[in-house]
């Protein structure tokens, strides 16, 4: 089985969840054989690259296209104008739009001296690439959806650009893979996507790169004996930051030796430093900035709790690199994540009472703490990368099947 | 000689509402949810009188004028006999004219529904009298037999029902306690003299109380004829088959459609076709046969699942923890001498509220079999945590203003 897969840059260059799940997805279908032609928009270093260290020990004949675009994932087309300065020597497509059909175009060359049997595409930046590699080679497609316009929006409509390719990616392929049953539901709902053409297959994570935590003093404030939530995530309308404040105001009423800890940054940020002094609570709000890495692992290992309040979350693999160091987690119910996680704390995101009646609980009561890092602990360690690699290959065996047979 | 032991467990807990944070210190109604939720005690026992307790009362009923030979056992919890007088006295009437035949017997209990008998002995017999005092009080009945909540059972708590003068006591039929012996004789148990043993014949008592409407069971569809030749087949050897399940088997866990009520009504006619069966109340079950033999059961044996120990009520952390807590605050509760703070602290221990609390149906991809008014057992877990939290504090204040010295052993938080 040989695919071609519009994947996104591998940790640690981006800065959030598509590239971590474009890593541990392509690792895991490499273990199980499958070959890829692994091409991502960005022009790759020879030197010290992941993708390049990842294929290297495989028998199979992999390969790695960069594609020089100017594309992230997780850009808007706001914040693309704006980041379009930072970019060095950056003068390609006018905006965002023509990268992307740049990009799509790109492909043309690359597949003309590649066979493969099915293609895979990852969220609307690449989906026209994919549209255009199935118009050539008249292979089956098929586009895995990690988060649509709507969950960037955060609840306010897409933008109408975005919308548009995203619809011919969803017309055009064969079979559309989500990350979460809320996300297929959202394409069946807004896009009008029937619902056969639908399979969930959740996200998951290598729980070996977490340790279960030992007791942590390392923050000042865990010195002085005090609890300590978390938030990890960007700071945009559709992660909830906000409600994650209003909660934490509330929760301070009951447990005021609490320290809530946000990690990230983004288009928000102004606005919650602003707020947590409105609600008089800047004392106990610390801004730790955008952590990755090791600095993000002793944030995860030094909380007493982890919260996910997201808007609209379409999986949310933050809870489960919280769990896999040994913290319990409150998640949205609005977030693909909760569908996997039974030994998690659940929540909609807009019931600021019931947020901190449960964060209060957590902080009151050792018992429900304790179990819910070990029993999620465990179930965290079912959640992996095979299992939705074999459903994938399972699918590419199935369009292969049809396509042959057609 | 076949006799038929049938005994019914009506049982309602008082469910905890959504009791948050913010309630504690302020609100101390733990049960008055009023939503439109199976959390809503008053609106659940409705529901379920209709669909079950009235109409198979009624079929008990027509069964007890229309078959003399007709009788049976209930065991009612004193927390559901409570809601009844209170709510729903017509109800608790249609039980009574059932009583009042003669031919009802009523069985010990703990008032509460509790597995106190595991926690503290002194509280466990203090619900044992409650329970007592209203059965005489609603049905004029003293209990002679006991069972024990979920039908919990071992060797030490039929010794204690031996010691408190009880005639029988019942437990789970269970294999592998049983081995090659059959559950339909009466037995003793372990080291006791005077005391009887009464097992459930539990694939008989599955067969209508779990398996009735599954279509996908080889039994299906059961009728009243196909039952009884069941049942038949063990003339010669045995002599009572114990069949012991839960009251809302009938209307609410198989419904109408099913076609159960017309099995009960069907039941008793078709058994006494054959000249040897009989129908006998446990106490007559016990006086009529004498004991085949001992059996010994060290570790707690319960009705549930296919462990038939108490896991679903103590098997994780936070149900051990909860249970601990509650029984911790036993010496600092009683020395309240507040009766509505002691009742309050009592309808927690029900045991439906640890069962809510339950996980290891997860891991059997089995959540949908379980029933639970709660979203996950977190939520039941905070629920009653946060209600005992409030209980804590009322002891706090009752006992600073009286002065009595608070024990080491339920420290009491400060909020």
């Amino acid at each position: 089985m040989r695919v071609l897969m519009f994947g996104w840059e591998f940790p640690p260059h981006n800065s959030g969840g598509l590239g971590v799940a474009c890593e541990g997805l392509a690792r895991a279908l490499v273990d199980k054989s499958v070959e890829l032609v692994f091409v991502l928009p960005k022009k790759i270093s020879l030197a010290n690259d992941r993708l390049r260290f990842l294929f290297a020990h495989t028998a199979g004949t992999n390969k790695i296209y960069g594609i020089d675009v100017a594309l992230t994932p997780y850009v808007t087309a706001k914040e693309y104008l704006l980041s379009k300065r930072y970019l060095e020597g950056n003068i390609y497509g006018a905006d965002l739009f023509s990268e992307v059909m740049r990009y799509a175009k790109s492909v043309r060359d690359l597949i003309e001296h590649e066979t493969f049997d099915v293609i895979h595409a990852h969220d609307w930046l690449s989906f026209l690439a994919g549209v255009e590699a199935k118009r050539i080679s008249g292979k089956p497609l098929i586009v895995h959806v990690h988060a649509t316009g709507f969950d960037q929006a955060g609840g306010n409509l897409p933008d109408e650009r975005v919308y548009a390719i995203e619809k011919i990616g969803f017309d055009a392929a064969d079979r559309i893979i989500t990350v979460s049953r809320y996300t297929k539901d959202m394409l069946i709902s807004k896009y009008g996507v029937s619902s056969e053409k639908i399979f969930v297959v959740h996200n998951g994570i290598d729980s070996s790169m977490y340790t279960y935590k030992q007791e942590s003093n390392e923050f000042p404030w865990k010195r002085a004996g005090q609890k300590m939530v978390l938030f990890v995530g960007r700071l945009t309308m559709h992660k909830g930051p906000d409600y994650f404040l209003r909660a934490a105001r509330r929760v301070l009423d009951f447990c005021p030796d609490t320290m809530f800890v946000i990690a990230g940054s983004g288009d928000m940020e102004f606005q919650i430093i602003r707020q947590a002094a409105e609600l008089g609570i800047a004392q106990n709000v610390f801004f730790a900035g955008f952590a990755r890495g090791e600095n993000l692992r002793r944030l995860y290992e030094s909380a007493d709790l982890y919260v996910l309040p997201s808007v609209s979350e379409p999986f949310g693999i933050a809870p489960l690199e919280a769990l896999a160091s040994g913290t319990p987690v409150l998640i949205s119910k609005q977030s693909g994540v909760s569908e996997v996680l039974s030994h998690a704390l659940k929540v909609d995101f807009w019931d600021i009472d019931e947020m901190a009646n449960k964060i209060v609980a957590v902080l009151r009561y050792p018992p429900l703490t304790r179990q819910l890092a070990l029993y999620g602990n465990g179930e965290v360690r079912g959640i992996t990368w095979e299992k939705a690699a074999e459903k994938c290959i399972a699918l590419y065996n199935d369009m292969k099947v049809v396509h042959n047979n057609s | 000689m076949l006799s038929l032991c049938l005994y019914f467990h009506v049982h309602q807990p008082y469910r905890i509402k959504r009791y948050r944070v913010f309630d504690v210190g302020t609100d101390h109604e733990y049960f008055n949810d009023g939503s439109e939720t199976d959390l809503n005690n008053e609106r659940v026992l409705r529901k379920v009188a209709m669909k079950s307790y009235i109409p198979a009362n009624e079929t008990l009923l027509y069964l007890l004028y229309n078959h003399p030979e007709f009788r049976f056992a209930f065991s009612f919890s004193g927390v559901f006999l409570s809601q009844l007088e209170k709510q729903f006295p017509d109800v608790l009437q249609s039980f009574q004219d059932l009583v009042k035949t003669g031919r009802v017997e009523l069985l010990a209990d703990t008032y509460h529904h509790s597995l106190a008998f595991f926690h503290s002995i002194p509280e466990f017999e203090r619900q044992v009298r409650q329970h007592r005092w209203i059965v005489s009080r609603l049905f004029g009945q003293t209990p002679t037999v006991f069972r024990n909540t979920e039908l919990s059972y071992n060797n030490s708590l039929a010794k204690w029902a031996e010691k408190n003068g009880y005639m029988g006591i019942m437990a789970e039929g269970w294999d592998p306690i049983l081995g090659w012996r059959s559950p339909n004789f009466v037995y003793h148990p372990k080291d006791c003299k005077n005391i009887r043993l009464l097992l459930k014949n539990y694939r008989l008592s599955d067969d209508v109380a779990f398996r009735f409407g599954q279509r996908s069971w080889a039994g299906w569809p059961m009728t009243a004829p196909k039952y009884v030749q069941w049942i038949n087949a063990h003339h010669g050897n045995g002599q009572t088959v114990n069949l012991f399940m839960d009251y809302e088997t009938f209307g609410e866990h198989q419904w109408e459609d099913t076609g159960i009520f017309h099995f009960l009504a069907e039941l008793p006619r078709e058994f006494l076709k054959h000249p040897d069966n009989s129908f006998k109340t446990p106490t007559e079950t016990i006086c009529d046969y004498e004991p085949v033999g001992e059996i010994d059961v060290p570790q707690t044996l319960t009705w549930a699942d296919t462990e038939r120990d108490l896991s679903a009520w103590t098997g994780n952390n936070i149900q051990q923890a909860a249970l601990r807590e509650i029984y911790a605050l036993e010496k600092d509760i009683l020395a309240t001498k507040d009766l509505r703070l002691i009742e309050d602290w009592r309808r927690l221990q029900t045991s439906d509220h640890f069962y809510y609390m339950c996980t290891k149906y997860f891991s059997d991809g089995d959540v949908h079999k379980y029933f639970n008014p709660y979203d996950t057992p977190y939520d039941a877990y905070i629920a009653f945590m946060n209600a005992l939290y409030d209980i804590k504090l009322r002891v706090q204040n009752k006992l600073i203003h009286t002065n009595v010295p608070l024990s080491a052993q339920s420290p009491v938080p400060t909020i």
